[in-house]
């Protein structure tokens, strides 16, 4: 082992002198940071112009890049529809967790929002609706009590207001650093929900990648139409813990929207390109009088 | 004795081999209980006792995570590790409770829902959101008992109701000591440092509002399990009165409001301190 090592330095220091050396000529080209995007799929190089204009899909393999919610917004609805509630709501850190405040600082910045849950009103093709979107961005999407209170601020908005409601997941599940504070907030968010199905009103939940969890388990779970988007994980237990538990391997596309579909628990999966004309087509269906006679 | 070995301390007695489960407590608390099986559309699931009982005269609606003592207990009850249809056939049942107006028992003991492929293709995330959301609804009062351990959503999923009792040695938590030491200090060896900041005795969650009574054990339910279940009987039969002296409107607006508090966050620099009252 000791002799691979070696050999393999020699190799490396004979690398940097003979052929590192012959490019030092050429003038530097200043090439921008993150100008080419590697597809976590198929391995492609994708020009992140490309990437941006194409809804941040691969376009070799159609695989689905993560989103954050400001961009996702505004693939959503209408062009300067949005209105946003409870902005000022942001985390706390009960438990004095170490570095914490760091995560959510740094997930601030990445997102540029206050917490993981961007929340107001807008229309989709002229059709009001209230609308929720998680950005994994923001540490993993988590749920805390912050994000709790927020979606069950927008729930409890639609209800009153008789909004149909759209939200979209993308969560790793309840936020650990707030520890059971956060398992609660399962509870709330569904309990906000069971109120809102009492007003007849529509909710269309999103499931993107990746939504678990917590976060699974409880609102994201819980539409009168519930999609799944293309290219997602979507499940409750993590895959590691499960291979973990059951000490076997997991069979091809375990967890993914295609799985989600086969065992019948998804309405729909949908393209991220086709998202906002779904969208569109299920709120109209849902408007208007129902009325039998 | 510091805070470590205290927090600690607790997690090992929840876990005491010697520490009853629920079947001890069900025989002890309804001499004339009667198991009712099934989801009706896959199968029973063996981690969760459901039946009929009496108490003090008024019959309940029992719904119990199994552990089980010996090894073949835990095995059939699958180590108090729930499926989709166990989740499933707990709220059949609870609707089932509702009609007739009767009062619902959830006792409380998983480390939490069965991580595995089959629980996953009958989407458990499912079947426990449909259990959050349903029993906000339930016209009939719900009391709930942590008997020993109350792990992630496996707990909560049978685990809202109108008033939440918790042993005095038991845990209730986000996540297994175990698991949190791992995703936050990438070490599981690290439970008991984990045990401590996590907030998850009886007296902690007191504070947090998350339950209302702290049921003592005297020398611990593993030494003397009646001192403990006998104070748990009469609380039951306490509470129960209060809670049925409410209209149902009442009722489930006191639950709402319950949760509605729940969580700690801070607005307009404002922090909103949400303890119970």
């Amino acid at each position: 082992m000791n002799d691979f090592i070696s050999a393999r330095k020699e190799k490396l220091e004979d690398f940097k002198k003979n052929v590192r050396k012959k490019n030092t000529n050429y003038e530097p080209i200043d090439i921008p940071d993150g100008l080419f995007i590697k597809c976590d799929q198929c391995g492609a190089a994708i020009y992140e112009k490309t990437l941006e204009a194409n809804h941040s899909i691969c376009p070799y393999c159609e695989f689905h890049f993560k989103m954050g919610a400001l961009k996702r917004l505004s693939l959503t609805i209408d062009q300067g529809s949005f209105v946003e509630i409870n902005p000022q709501i942001t985390s706390s850190n009960p438990l004095l967790m170490q570095d914490y405040e760091e995560k959510l600082a740094s997930g601030k910045k990445l997102s540029k929002l206050n917490e993981a849950f961007l929340s107001g009103t807008a229309q989709i093709v002229g059709i009001p609706c209230a609308i929720g979107i998680l950005d994994s961005t923001f540490m993993m999407g988590s749920m805390g009590s912050a994000v709790g209170e927020k979606v069950t601020r927008l729930i409890e908005h639609a209800t009153s207001k008789k909004l149909p409601l759209i939200i979209f997941s993308a969560s790793g599940g309840a936020r650990m650093q707030e520890g059971i504070l956060s398992l609660m907030q399962m509870a709330k968010t569904s309990a906000a929900l069971h109120y809102f199905d009492q007003k007849g009103l529509l909710y269309i939940s999103i499931m993107t990648n990746p939504t678990t969890g917590g976060v699974a388990a409880s609102f994201a779970s819980l539409g009168d139409i519930n999609i799944a988007e293309k290219s997602s994980l979507i499940g409750f237990a993590g895959a590691r813990v499960i291979k973990q538990t059951i000490r076997q391997e997991l069979p091809e596309g375990f967890q993914t929207d295609a799985f989600q579909l086969a065992h019948g628990q998804v309405d729909l999966v949908v393209h991220r390109k086709d998202m906002r004309k779904t969208l569109y087509k299920l709120l109209q269906l849902h408007q208007g009088k129902r009325d039998l006679t | 004795m510091s805070d470590i070995n205290t927090a600690w301390e607790k997690v090992k007695l929840a876990r005491h081999p010697k520490r009853p489960t629920s079947q001890h407590l069900i025989k002890e608390l309804f001499p004339d209980f009667i198991e009712l099986h099934g989801d009706r559309a896959f199968g029973d699931d063996e981690a969760i006792t459901c039946g009929l009982g009496t108490l003090n005269g008024t019959v309940f609606t029992i719904i119990a995570e199994e552990k089980g003592i010996t090894t073949e207990e835990k095995i059939k009850h699958n180590f108090g590790m729930p499926h989709p249809e166990g989740y499933r056939k707990a709220i059949r049942l609870m609707k089932q409770a509702e009609k007739f107006h009767r009062p619902i028992l959830c006792i409380i003991d998983t480390p939490g829902a069965y991580p595995g492929i089959g629980a996953e293709e009958r989407a458990v995330r499912s079947a426990i959101a449909y259990n959050l959301k349903t029993m906000m609804g339930l016209k009939t009062p719900i009391l709930v008992v942590v008997l020993s351990e109350g792990g992630s959503g496996g707990a909560l999923a049978i685990g809202v109701g109108d008033h939440i009792f918790m042993f005095e040695n038991s845990i209730y938590a986000i996540l297994s000591p175990e698991g949190f030491a791992s995703i936050i200090y990438k070490d599981s060896t690290k439970a008991d440092v984990a045990a401590n900041i996590m907030k998850l005795t009886a007296q902690d969650l007191k504070t947090y509002g998350v339950i209302d009574t702290i049921i003592e054990e005297h020398e611990g339910l593993h030494i003397d399990p009646d001192f403990g279940i006998q104070s748990l009987k009469k609380e039951l039969v306490k509470v129960l009165k209060k809670l049925s002296a409410l209209s149902e409107a009442k009722l489930l607006d006191h639950r709402y409001q319950k949760y509605r508090r729940m969580g700690v966050f801070i607005e307009q620099g404002e922090k909103s301190e949400t303890k119970s009252t």
